[in-house]
């Protein structure tokens, strides 16, 4: 079965379960239903440990798929992935189920029925698997754009009382970066056909030979896109303002998942098709990325909105992987690959379990909780290992990454370096802060009714709270699966490692 | 020296074993949950005493090797790799490390022990356990690790701990917020190991000790120096040392077993072991050197003089902690002259502090858990076994010979004084500080007259805690017999090095007997000043600018929130006005007008598809403008 379509059937389970969803009888229960959908997010899960398993890291990209689709525009529906996209993919496969099991009752209330609350999840799951898959450039940006959609129903019609505006001024931000990178989409095209027969496959476009002028360009239109999909300071603001608004599932799906698409859209496209482009821009992206990590961190700190709270530090982290990313050498890429999956556990889990508390008291402010931790330890444990693992703590995994990447500042410049590392501190900061203001001291009388967790929110959490700490002292199944694809990238983008200042070191190492 | 281990085989395979004892303690406590709150103190202290013996028994197989065998590192596995770089869970096990492991497991075995007692009516001792299990597996994993990274796995591991326990009364405000102001400060001192790991890469392409201690000589001296001063400013973090000694005053919050375990006797001497490790470092660099010893020296004066003026037991004893390490850094700065001594006075300083902290523990449990010495007074009568264990690690602190202190303060001074004059003044009137704020100390709360509260009924503790505290009061008697025909300095050679002796004009003798004199005059100042005179209850608000000032921790705190905390809260403040109006203002603003634009497009319908449609459309005219600009541009 060697060419069986594995990433079309995992485009297609999910889709067609979304479309289910609303045909499924009028006499089914809502549960039965949510039931459903769970079940459909289960077999991807399933799905995904099967491609996981038949992988092999030193492969390339794998189960490929390739038919023409536009033949006009060159353009294919061309599926496929290497050790990063299957990271992504096994990432979203992974949090879907778990973000449906924990926010089980949240689109309830909403403005449509629970039913399409879950059959939106289960598109995005669709998009999200495609847009981590896709090979071919203009296929990526179809499904770019149309994650929009999913997601912007699902802020618009299940979140807080400001989820209209928030829901807009979300698709205002992300229509706007997809716009500029439908610019530099069609200017590939332009280039494509220039050199004979126009294509949008990756593997097509890498071998163009592009103007200097012409392809810093296209990076910029690409750039756009992905730093405002992956924010960075200044364009950050729609995060936390959506993240306030959208139900604690919505903001995982949203921050762990599809933001991804800006730091994934970075490696895969800017640093493979525009490798001039990239060392031309690298200065001026890694003075941002390392703005956006004390920026990012310093909004946490002042800030009493829960919700908004972990928005800004995923700012703060996603600096950490665009800098990584574009110091360009193998410790700060792989650290960013990395960072990507691990950034993507740790906020599902902080997000979700901040979520409950918020469910349990109708807050998301801190001023309204004291003393959580004496009602309830458990929910006092899991907020605070997922703070730990948010602060990154060595032990849990996203201290690999962002240890690495703060290697690669340094490889890069030892300013590079320092700067990040005020992010170590800063961290501890707005997550002791938060987790000291409300879960210790002596216990508000509002909130002695707050109840422990209930069984389905433990099972919800606590996988992930297992693979963080597995991935934190054992890292080597996830980073043997990037390794190659860090390697790959480099070598596109034409980057070396220096070599240590003192040679011949690389014997003796400690055996 | 170089680090040029062979794999464990025999009897060091077990290794592994000492950490891996502890941390499946910790887990089983943990993940537990109430099902294991009948047993669960106990298998917190077998797991720690077993590893206790496997310790014993590794300690004796390195024992029975030459002296140029006593290496000896075991893979467990490969960390992460990323290009070049591999970081490895390896563990490495020699004579330093050895007796590390003695202290850690024996000390920690015993404070397990004693809180079983000292716990015992909390409804949350399994939880404490189970921290105090991870605590151990931590320190272990920080003084096993074969690398940088390594070390830094087990190091903020202590710090959660530490975290964890500081704040484990989490009810109380103050235990919460000093249990984050360590982990903060501390991860202030954690840039230090960041950058000093990276920057160690950079030079040699890998962060483990083999690589780098072959290679250390290669390296400019100004990378040595830059590596060195970032290792000392971890080293300050973990070790509270000057300027970063803040949180381990407030650090006291926590249960008194924490701070006898984790305040005095292991985690806090975590930054001593980072600079005697990197003795291939610190022996190349004389500059970095230096700085370490200017940082323990201020630190040895600072911490005394804040501890002469403390009412709290505890607080005082911390102070004093602070010192005793400032003593040791200090000694560490002295480079092949003073590393062994370090670890010296780090041994027997874990004996006497352990001791005494716990002393200082049974004598709050016998008064109801105050901790203002100012209502305390003649309890040498009423608890004679805690009196007189504490007595015996008060002699032993003030260098009395033969107890322990005596032989391994008295080598850092005479070293010093071998280095540099003025260092050595420093650490000899230290060592009368010291003398003055111990006796006062031991006067206020074993002497004088009562001054109990009402209601308070000093008794003894139980023989669980009692137990403890002879076992250490014996081991600070007795520590000393380490230094018995320059014993710790041999064993310690392989790893730091061959000592460089010193001679002084005075002769060593001479220079006990300079040291015995100012520690003499040390408690006779007390003796007038506390033991001769009436002590108030409450204490005496006229006092000097200096009381006050050692009163506030020498203002260590006020400069923290007046420099740092309150420009930042106000920063911040702005920043995020700043967030609010400008820059989400600006990009918005151009939202709005945007949308302003299309809505003139679409009076008609205002359907979100529609919208999507017709800002795609202004897109395609963004694209062709792009395209001229490229084009034709």
């Amino acid at each position: 079965m060697s060419d069986f379509p594995w990433l079309t059937v995992m485009l297609v389970v999910p889709f067609l379960g979304a479309v289910a969803m609303p045909l499924l009888p009028k006499s089914l229960s809502v549960e039965n239903a949510k039931r459903f959908a769970l079940s459909v997010a289960g077999v991807e899960l399933v799905l995904g440990v099967i491609i996981g398993l038949k992988f092999h890291n030193d492969g390339g990209v794998q189960f490929t798929e390739n038919h023409e689709w536009i033949k006009a525009f060159g353009a294919h529906y061309a599926l496929g992935v290497e050790g990063l996209g299957l990271s992504l993919v096994l990432l979203t496969v992974i949090l879907t189920p778990i973000v449906m099991l924990a926010g089980w009752n949240d689109g309830d209330e909403g403005r449509w029925s629970p039913r399409a609350f879950f059959a939106w999840m289960l598109a995005l799951e669709a998009l999200a698997v495609g847009v981590f898959s896709a090979t071919d450039v203009f296929l990526f940006y179809v499904f770019f754009e149309a994650t929009l959609i999913p997601i912007y129903f699902l802020v618009g019609g299940y979140g807080g009382p400001k989820r209209a505006k928030a829901a807009v001024k979300f698709l205002l931000y992300n229509l706007f970066g997809g716009l500029v990178m439908l610019a530099a989409v069609i200017g590939l095209y332009v280039e494509s056909a220039k050199a004979g027969h126009p294509s949008y496959l990756i593997s097509d476009l890498a071998k163009l030979d592009i103007s200097t002028d012409v392809g810093r360009w296209l990076f910029l239109g690409f750039m756009v896109a992905f730093v405002v999909k992956a924010p960075l300071f200044p364009v950050h603001t729609w995060l936390p303002d959506t993240s306030e608004s959208a139900t604690p599932g919505t903001s995982v799906l949203l921050v762990s998942i599809l933001d991804k698409i800006g730091s994934f859209g970075m490696v895969r496209f800017c640093l493979s098709l525009f490798p001039e482009a990239s060392h031309w821009a690298t200065p001026a992206v890694v003075v941002l990325a390392i703005i956006s990590i004390i920026y990012g961190a310093l909004m946490a700190i002042g800030e009493d909105d829960i919700l908004r709270l972990i928005a800004y530090t995923s700012v703060s982290h996603f600096g950490f992987i665009v800098l990584g990313i574009f110091v360009l050498n193998s410790q700060g890429l792989q650290g960013s690959n990395l960072y990507m999956f691990n950034h993507g556990l740790s906020t599902a889990a902080l997000f979700l379990v901040a979520g409950y508390l918020i469910k349990r008291h109708g807050s998301a402010s801190i001023r309204d909780y004291a003393g959580v931790e004496k009602a309830a330890p458990l929910l006092a444990g899991f907020l605070l290992i997922s703070g730990l693992a948010v602060l990154s703590l060595p032990g849990l995994s996203p201290f690999v990454s962002e240890f690495l990447v703060i290697v690669g500042a340094f490889v890069y410049s030892p300013w590079a370096g320092a700067f990040a590392v005020t992010g170590i501190v800063l961290a501890a900061i707005y997550v002791l802060l938060m987790y000291q203001r409300t879960m210790t001291g002596p216990l508000r009388e509002d909130n002695a009714t707050i109840t422990d967790l209930n069984l389905r929110e433990k099972v919800a959490v606590v996988p992930v709270l297992l693979l963080m700490i597995i991935l934190g002292l054992f890292p080597k199944p996830l980073a043997d699966m990037l390794n190659p694809s860090t390697d790959h990238s480099l070598s596109q983008v034409g980057a070396k490692d220096p070599a240590p200042t003192v040679s011949d070191s690389a014997e003796g190492s400690a055996q | 020296m170089h680090v040029t281990a062979v794999q464990t085989d025999g009897v060091f395979s077990i290794l592994w074993l000492v950490i891996a004892l502890p941390a499946l303690g910790a887990l089983v406590l943990l993940a537990g949950g109430k099902r294991t709150d009948k047993w669960g103190h106990w298998l917190g202290v077998a797991t720690v005493a077993a590893s206790f013996v496997l310790s014993l028994i590794l300690f004796f197989a390195l024992l029975g090797k030459d002296e140029g065998e006593r290496q000896y590192t075991q893979h467990l596995w490969n960390w992460f790799s990323a290009g070049s770089y591999s970081v490895n869970i390896d563990l490495l096990y020699d004579p330093l490390s050895a007796v590390f492991l003695l202290l850690i497991t024996g000390v920690g075995a015993l404070i397990h022990v004693y809180s079983v007692g000292y716990m015992e009516h909390d409804e949350r001792r399994r939880r404490f356990f189970g921290y105090l299990n991870l605590f151990v597996a931590s320190m272990l994993v920080l003084v096993l690790a074969a690398d940088y990274v390594g070390v830094f796995l087990g190091w903020e591991g202590v710090g959660l701990a530490s975290y964890l326990l500081i704040g484990f009364w989490q009810h109380k405000p103050s235990a919460a917020a000093a249990a984050k102001k360590a982990f903060v400060i501390n991860r202030v001192g954690d840039i230090g190991l960041s950058l000093g790991a990276s920057l160690i890469f950079v030079t040699f392409g890998s962060t483990s000790f083999a690589v780098v201690s072959a290679h250390a000589d290669k390296a400019s001296g100004a990378t040595l120096t830059a590596i060195g001063l970032l290792l000392l400013l971890a080293a300050c973090g973990k070790s509270a040392q000057f300027p970063l000694q803040t949180w381990l005053l407030d650090a006291m919050e926590g249960p008194t077993p924490v701070s006898a375990l984790i305040h005095a006797a292991t985690m806090v001497t975590a930054g001593v072991y980072l600079i005697v490790r990197s003795n291939f470092i610190f022996s190349l660099t004389e500059d970095a050197r230096t700085g370490v010893i200017i940082v323990g020296t201020i630190t040895l004066l600072m911490g005394a003089v804040i501890g002469c003026a403390k009412d709290d037991i505890k607080k005082a004893l911390a102070g004093s902690t602070m010192s005793q390490i400032g003593y040791m850094v200090l000694a560490a700065g002295l480079g092949p002259a003073g590393y062994a001594f370090a670890i010296f006075h780090l041994l027997t300083h874990g004996f006497f502090k352990a001791n005494m902290f716990l002393g200082a523990g049974s004598v709050m449990h016998g008064m109801d858990d105050d901790v203002n010495m100012r209502h305390y007074g003649a309890l040498r009568k009423a608890m004679p076994i805690t009196f007189a264990t504490f007595g015996i690690g008060y002699l032993a602190i003030l260098g009395v010979p033969p107890f322990a202190g005596f032989w391994s303060k008295d080598k850092i001074i005479e070293t010093a004084f071998g280095d540099n004059f003025l260092v050595g003044m420093c650490a000899l009137i230290g060592a009368g500080v010291t003398a003055f704020y111990m006796t006062r100390l031991m006067l206020l709360t074993f002497g004088t007259t009562k001054r109990w509260e009402k209601g308070v009924h000093p008794h003894e503790s139980p023989k669980v805690m009692t137990y403890p505290l002879i076992a250490l009061a014996v081991l600070s008697a007795g520590g000393g017999l380490l230094l018995a025909g320059d014993w710790i300095v041999d064993w310690l050679t392989p790893v730091v090095g061959e000592h460089e002796e010193h001679h002084l004009a005075v002769g060593a003798v001479g220079m006990s007997l300079i040291a015995l004199a100012v520690v003499a005059a040390g408690v006779a100042v007390a003796w007038f000043l506390v033991g001769k005179r009436p002590v108030p209850k409450e204490a005496p608000s006229k006092v000097s600018v200096f009381t006050r000032a050692a009163r506030a921790d020498l203002y260590g705190d006020a400069f923290n929130d007046e420099v740092i905390i309150k420009p930042g809260v106000v920063g911040i403040r702005g920043l995020a006005t700043v967030d609010r109006s400008v820059v989400d203002g600006l990009v918005e603003g151009l939202a709005v007008a945007l949308t302003a634009i299309s809505a003139t497009f679409r009076r008609v319908q205002n359907g979100l598809v529609r919208s999507y449609a017709l800002t795609l459309l202004g897109g395609a005219a963004l694209v062709l403008l792009t395209l001229l600009a490229v084009n034709f541009g």
